[in-house]
């Protein structure tokens, strides 16, 4: 299980309802289901990572997120889970309203491009960075948008987002990834 | 049809009001049952059958003597594991297979039904299989589940009896028979009808069959049930016992050897006014109008948990419209799982040795179970 994991589910209150967006295999859904509550569902496009939900016993629609969120109705999730993926998205900006609209809260992460190694790897060899989060090349890669955790919270506070900013500076430069919880 | 009075019935006694206003009673039912019931009666599944479809839906069917329809879903060590579950499946009212259908006796004329048998909708059937639970004193099903005409049984089910099952499956289905359905079960009809045999569905009296317009209708039928990938990778132009083209109509390629005797086969087991009955309960199925045109109330006082699958090579009742199921759960809360399984067969599919399909079934109806045993613990 990814380290994150286990932060990402210390911020679900017990009992209550999830959606986990593009919840890949199911390994974040599981851990919240045996730990925090059985209240949970995932939204998955790939067609083996829904079989292996399955497999886990989980409740997953097979769907697209940039598609498939304008279903669910306002608030009707306690938490909205965005692990990791909201740069792969075509239209980041129209996910992040559908996932306050449908969550009452929403739990987002993202690589942080401001993370030292990352700024120092442009810096000194002047290709684009390879870390253990950012693992593709520039041709292969999933990641449409790359922001840093400065570049997220500055949008957040630019729309009137409700988002945790303290030690911005701190974090920005030595975090590998961020994770926050966003709130209309 | 000796061998049919000798299937197990139950025999209705309740007066049923049809959809079409008529009421009947004291009417046959014939279903068959799998594995056992545990002692809290909390393990049974019902499963609807599709058109062509009947109660043996695992084993030998007695009748034909081929392997039951759905031989590689339920049965023992499968995926729906008939020593953990009780199956029952019931022949739908209007069928051919024992259930009351229009080869009965019409008790005012003494003949057989034909076409003086009421029409029937997706609704009666379902209101009539309802008496199964009764008869096993079965509180609340496990699992409803069905393909094609039987998952639009499952909607038609969960919507009137919201309370009476665990989970539903509904799958490769629609809660609202397209025109393109509508237009291909015409086709079949017509077909029967232009057979001279037929005689106004009287035929029974006369002693003949419509066997020839009967078979014309599945061999349509069939291709729909069918992609065109499939039939290409099949048979693509491959002759059928022979070198080279006769120039003449007998059948040259393989898949028209292949339809007649998917044709003839069928009218050996199938009757051809319960064709007619049942592809005209499809064709009249819009879960949405009964709710004024919104799909999600039909669900509205329901906590089932669904799970809905659909193939990626079905064009007859495609992702879309199984999507529509999900989009009006969705849209109110429900609890409901979706997926599109990978399979070029068709909408045969859902009939067929497709790992991942029946991977899905067994994982969630499993884990379905232990959670809902541990919620009592």
């Amino acid at each position: 299980m990814k380290k994150e994991f286990n932060t990402i589910a210390n911020l679900v209150e017990k009992k209550s309802k999830v959606l986990d967006v593009g919840c890949g295999d199911g390994e974040l859904m599981k851990y919240i289901n045996e730990n925090i509550t059985n209240d949970i569902r995932g939204l998955e496009i790939s067609k083996s990572n829904v079989q292996k939900c399955v497999a886990k016993g989980l409740t997953v629609i097979e769907g697209d997120a940039e598609k498939d969120l304008k279903q669910f109705p306002k608030s009707s999730f306690d938490y909205v889970i965005l692990s990791q993926t909201l740069q792969a998205f075509l239209d980041p900006e129209n996910v992040i309203s559908e996932l306050l609209r449908v969550g009452k809260k929403a739990i987002v992460t993202i690589p942080n491009f401001g993370y030292w190694k990352v700024r120092l790897h442009l810096l000194f060899r002047g290709t684009m960075p390879i870390t253990k989060d950012l693992p593709n090349e520039w041709y292969n890669t999933p990641n449409l948008h790359m922001c840093t955790i400065k570049d997220f919270v500055n949008y957040c506070n630019k729309k009137n987002i409700k988002i945790n900013s303290k030690n911005l500076s701190y974090k920005n430069l030595f975090s590998q990834l961020g994770i926050f919880v966003i709130e209309k | 049809m000796n061998d049919i009075e000798k299937v197990k019935k139950l025999i209705i006694d309740k007066p049923l009001k049809l959809d079409c206003g008529q009421t009947i009673s004291n009417f046959p039912l014939a279903y068959e049952t799998y594995g056992k019931l545990n002692d809290k009666k909390d393990n049974a599944i019902l499963a609807f059958h599709a058109l062509t479809g009947d109660q043996f839906a695992s084993g030998v069917n007695p009748i034909t003597n081929k392997e039951g329809w759905w031989n590689y879903l339920i049965g023992p060590d499968k995926a729906i594991d008939t020593k953990k579950y009780f199956v029952i499946c019931a022949n739908v009212i209007g069928g051919c297979m024992g259930s009351y259908g229009p080869s009965n006796i019409n008790p005012k004329t003494n003949k057989n039904f034909g076409t003086e048998f009421p029409v029937i909708t997706i609704n009666d059937m379902v209101n009539a299989q309802y008496h199964l639970l009764e008869f096993f004193k079965i509180k609340k099903l496990f699992s409803v589940l069905g393909g094609s005409m039987g998952g639009m049984q499952v909607l038609q089910f969960i919507s009137n009896f919201p309370d009476k099952s665990e989970t539903a499956i509904p799958i490769a289905c629609t809660y609202s028979h397209s025109a393109q359905n509508i237009a291909l079960n015409e086709l079949g009809r017509q077909s029967i009808m232009a057979d001279h045999n037929w005689a106004n569905g009287f035929y029974e009296d006369n002693n003949k069959s419509p066997a020839k317009g009967l078979a014309v209708a599945r061999m349509a039928a069939h291709i729909t049930y069918l992609s065109k990938k499939g039939l290409q990778e099949k048979f693509g132009r491959k002759l059928q016992e022979r070198d080279d083209l006769k120039f003449g109509f007998d059948a040259d390629f393989q898949i028209e050897s292949y339809l007649r005797h998917q044709g003839s086969v069928f009218v050996d087991r199938f009757d051809a006014n319960s064709y007619l009955y049942i592809t005209r309960a499809m064709d009249y199925f819009d879960l949405s109008k009964q709710f004024d045109g919104n799909l999600s109330k039909a669900f509205e006082k329901t906590n089932t948990k669904f799970f809905i699958i659909s193939f990626t090579s079905d064009w007859l009742y495609p992702t879309s419209e199984n999507r529509e199921i999900v989009i009006a759960l969705n849209s109110i809360g429900k609890d409901v799982g979706f997926a599109e399984i990978t399979s070029d067969k068709g909408h045969d599919s859902f009939l067929l040795d497709i790992p991942d399909f029946l991977n899905t079934i067994k994982n969630f109806l499993n884990t379905s179970y232990n959670k809902k045993n541990e919620k009592r613990i």
